[in-house]
């Protein structure tokens, strides 16, 4: 086996593909260029926007930019559609786009179906009238299809993400494997890392770590922020006063102080990191009893079976979480019994569960912040008046009435949010902190690659693009949702 | 105004106050002090051993007397050994009993010993705190310029080609930690062997072997270009591009207003309108967002100083924190929480000053 290059057989394409991104950058910089010279036959609309884009030679410009930007996308399609017909022997990227085939087709079926009926689905059917959106939602799919695939199913990877192989240390991009034995893959994709690990493997095996983690995170940071801001915002007075207190309080900490105190391994033989997870996971049960009970008080024989199932499943949910090994806090010195293993359905490494519950408490005081101050706004809208002389209880009006109108900014802080916490995660690894040292994700990755990174820095850019383009993806569709929720 | 600073000023301490107890409470837990005692004395330590240094050296006092002590209100420990020897908070053996110092906590200005530097706190963190002075001083001067110009540029002709092309670019930026950030630049402007470095010194472009310098070490003395831009650079492109959408989220609500309508239908030039009638209203927003992203910076500092190993504050932050070193861990976090609670104190007060519609009440 030789040594791949990036695009292998496909490389006759590289210059066309260059030449049409260095065409593509200069038309539009022309643009932009031209477009702070006045142009004397120019008309314009309003307050100062472009109706004349299409016009003299700031519209030339537009037109052979947005072609030369096609040709790029139809280049890309090319590379794509030939690795996964040749494979390896259209280079790197080749053998990436082969293995990742599954992410491919389920990234397809989403946008063939989503785009079918997206009339029915409501904000998020309206993503699809947004190209910022679609590529937002593309690349955070993309890494969520690959987590889900590569991390549950083993599907996409090449090789184990733990195993050292011998002769692979540092090697760079597309090395062959030394003894390469019968159905192993005979590439290191994108190299190997300082312990002679597939770099690819781990890089996919990393992001089911952090799909997994950080929409949670950002869910239970949620449930807390409203379970709190609501009421803080529609009392106000002393609650209000002490709990801005509260989150001021924590935000008042560098993040990462509060991150070198909590995620200590002599913290979390304290058991603090446990009782911090007790009291901040019993938020989305409060949150949910006083949802249902506030809408259905009023018929008893439909609330209290109703409460019963949902409170005993999500309670059962909440002691499996917090147990480990039938204790709920297991200190040297004592102990605190819990769910008996027989009945607990999952146990969670303490590490995670430490770096989970850190990254809930420092995200909780923003969205309490955000919380309370829509329904500040929201409080003294007439429909909440309206109800207030109905005579419904406080907690219906804050659920029932002024949550579902704050749901468009709660959405699209929502998904900012998530790649904050993605960001706060790889911060984490990058100091070392919480997730074990051989953990694949692509903070810890980061950290490990960057002490050699003038020498060898594959190992270092790979998990630090993939977490870019997350972030990134997370963002533009933060902004695609916030432009077509505005559009209402 | 005066009374809503003075009754701001009480709230930071309050905070502070509140927020030191919570970090000593968190370095004084028996597990930290275990650790301390170990990496102070040696690893083999038995338990009566560890018990015996920590007694000795007052850690093993209730949390409160300890807080007060090290607030100095309460009187620092004093330890007579078996052997006579008597040392305190506030002394050391061998000291005449007449010069012994009853209080010595930050009150009296003392704060503390580093167990890791074996240094005093106060001058460790003031020679720490000017080289990242110096470190913020430049993302200032970097950063908000080129926010500014970028939001202004993309805000005055909403959804033209300069519009979509800078927003995206500071959605990039926002999208990329300073540890991504970072480590993308070194590899691809500070090494000898990938990036640009090798092709530029092989055109003989560059003198040095790389374009820039991936260790910021030797910028603690001598800051140039050279060693010192990387890290800025980092620093300030996280940051840069949530003040340039802020502004430019300010700057086409102004150019929006009537009075801009009203300019331009009395035919004032394009720019005339950008510069003078649109830019004042345009830049009260991004102010505050400014100050209130100087905290923000500090995470990015400890990052940055980290990658780039420049031994500032963020620096002695992680290494306090690694070493459990309690009191030098105390005055870091106190002067952090003094600069979020003091930016956040300019930023209210400069946006009443800059904005006369708003009164504080």
């Amino acid at each position: 086996m030789e040594q791949l290059t990036w695009t292998g057989g496909m490389g006759w394409l590289n210059p066309g593909l260059g030449l049409a991104v260095a065409v593509m950058i200069l038309a539009y910089l022309g643009q932009m260029v031209v477009s702070l010279v006045p142009a004397t036959g120019a008309r314009t609309i309003g307050s100062g926007a472009v109706a004349t884009a299409d016009q003299g030679i700031s519209g030339l410009f537009g037109r052979v930019g947005s072609w030369a930007f096609r040709a790029v996308l139809v280049m890309i399609l090319i590379y794509l559609v030939a690795g996964i017909v040749l494979g390896p022997a259209a280079g790197i990227f080749g053998g990436m786009a082969r293995q990742l085939l599954p992410v491919w087709i389920a990234l397809i079926v989403t946008f063939a179906l989503s785009i079918t009926y997206k009339r029915r689905l409501g904000l998020y059917g309206k993503l699809f009238d947004s190209t910022v959106g679609m590529i937002g939602f593309a690349l955070v799919m993309f890494w969520v299809y690959t987590g889900v695939f590569g991390g549950v199913f083993d599907l996409l990877v090449t090789h184990d993400s733990l195993s050292q192989v011998s002769g692979m240390k540092n090697k760079l991009p597309g090395t062959p494997l030394a003894r390469a034995e019968d159905g192993e893959y005979p590439w290191f994709l994108l190299g190997g890392d300082n312990l002679a690990r597939d770099v690819f493997t781990r890089l996919i095996k990393g992001a089911w770590v952090v799909v997994q983690i950080a929409p949670m995170a950002t869910l239970f940071a949620f449930m807390v922020g409203i379970t709190l801001g609501l009421p803080a915002g529609y009392y106000g007075g002393k609650l209000d006063v002490f709990l801005s207190f509260l989150a001021n309080l924590i935000l008042a900490f560098p993040v990462i102080l509060l991150f070198y105190l909590l995620v200590t391994p002599e913290i979390v033989l304290t058991g603090i990191p446990n009782y911090m997870a007790i009291f901040l996971f019993i938020f989305p049960l409060i949150f949910l009893g006083v949802l249902l009970n506030s809408r259905f008080y009023t018929q008893p024989s439909l609330r209290t079976p109703l409460l019963i199932g949902v409170l005993g499943i999500a309670g059962w949910l909440y002691l499996s979480l917090v147990s480990t090994n039938g204790a709920l806090v297991d200190a040297p010195t004592y102990r605190l019994p819990g769910l008996p293993a027989a009945v607990d359905l999952f146990d969670i490494d303490p590490g995670v569960l430490v770096v989970f519950v850190s990254v809930v408490f420092v995200n909780a005081p923003t969205v309490f912040r955000i919380v309370r101050g829509l329904t500040l706004d929201i409080k003294t809208r007439d429909y909440v008046a309206a109800a207030q002389t109905r005579g419904e209880g406080p907690w219906y009006i804050m659920l029932w009435e002024i949550l579902p109108n704050a749901r468009g900014p709660l959405i699209v802080d929502f998904c900012l949010r998530i790649g904050y916490t993605t960001i706060l995660l790889g911060t984490l690894g990058f100091f070392g902190l919480g997730l074990a040292s051989e953990s694949p994700d692509w903070g810890t990755t980061i950290n490990a690659g960057r002490r050699l990174l003038s020498l060898y820095p594959h190992a270092a850019i790979a998990p630090a693009l993939a977490l870019l383009s997350l972030v990134l993806g997370l963002n533009l569709l933060a902004d695609g949702l916030r432009e077509e929720s505005l559009r209402d | 105004m005066g009374l809503f600073i003075l009754r701001r000023l009480g709230v930071m301490l309050l905070t502070a106050l509140c927020l030191t107890f919570i970090v000593f409470w968190l370095t004084n837990l028996y597990p930290n002090l275990e650790k301390l005692a170990k990496t102070q004395g040696n690893f083999r330590m038995s338990d009566e051993a560890v018990t015996s240094y920590l007694e000795n050296r007052g850690y093993l006092q209730p949390m409160p007397v300890k807080f007060g002590q090290w607030l100095g209100v309460v009187p620092g420990w004093v330890t007579e050994t078996a052997d006579g020897k008597v040392f305190g908070r506030c002394f050391i053996d061998g000291t005449p009993e007449a010069d012994r110092d009853q209080f010595c906590g930050v009150l009296q200005g003392d704060w503390g010993f580093s167990t890791v530097f074996k240094e005093d706190v106060g001058p460790t963190v003031l020679t720490r705190l000017a080289l990242t002075g110096k470190l913020m001083l430049c993302v200032l001067l970097l950063m908000v310029p080129s926010a500014l110009i970028v939001g202004v540029l993309a805000g005055m002709r909403e959804g033209s080609r300069m519009d979509r092309s800078l927003s995206t670019f500071s959605i990039a930026t926002t999208a990329t930690p300073e540890y991504v950030s970072g480590v993308i630049f070194i590899a691809v402007l500070a090494s000898s062997r990938f990036g640009l470095s090798p092709l530029l010194a092989e055109w003989g472009w560059i003198d040095g072997r790389t374009l820039f310098l991936g260790s910021a070490t030797s910028a603690m003395e001598d800051a140039t270009f050279w060693n010192f831009f990387l890290p800025v650079l980092t620093i300030s492109l996280y940051g840069m591009g949530y003040i340039a959408r802020m502004t430019r989220a300010s700057m086409t609500e102004v150019m929006t207003a009537q009075y801009i309508r009203t300019a331009r239908l009395k035919g004032v030039k394009f720019s005339n309108i950008v510069l003078k009638h649109a830019l004042r209203n345009a830049l009260i927003a991004p102010f505050t967002v400014i100050m209130l992203q100087i905290p923000w910076l500090l995470n990015g500092v400890v990052i940055v100083e980290t990658l780039f190993n420049y031994k500032g504050f963020g620096w002695l932050l992680v290494q306090a924190a690694a070493n459990n070193d309690i009191e030098l861990l105390l005055a870091v976090s106190v002067v952090s929480v003094i600069v979020v609670l003091f930016t956040q104190l300019v930023s209210d007060i400069g946006y009443v000053i800059l904005n006369p519609r708003i009164r504080i009440t």
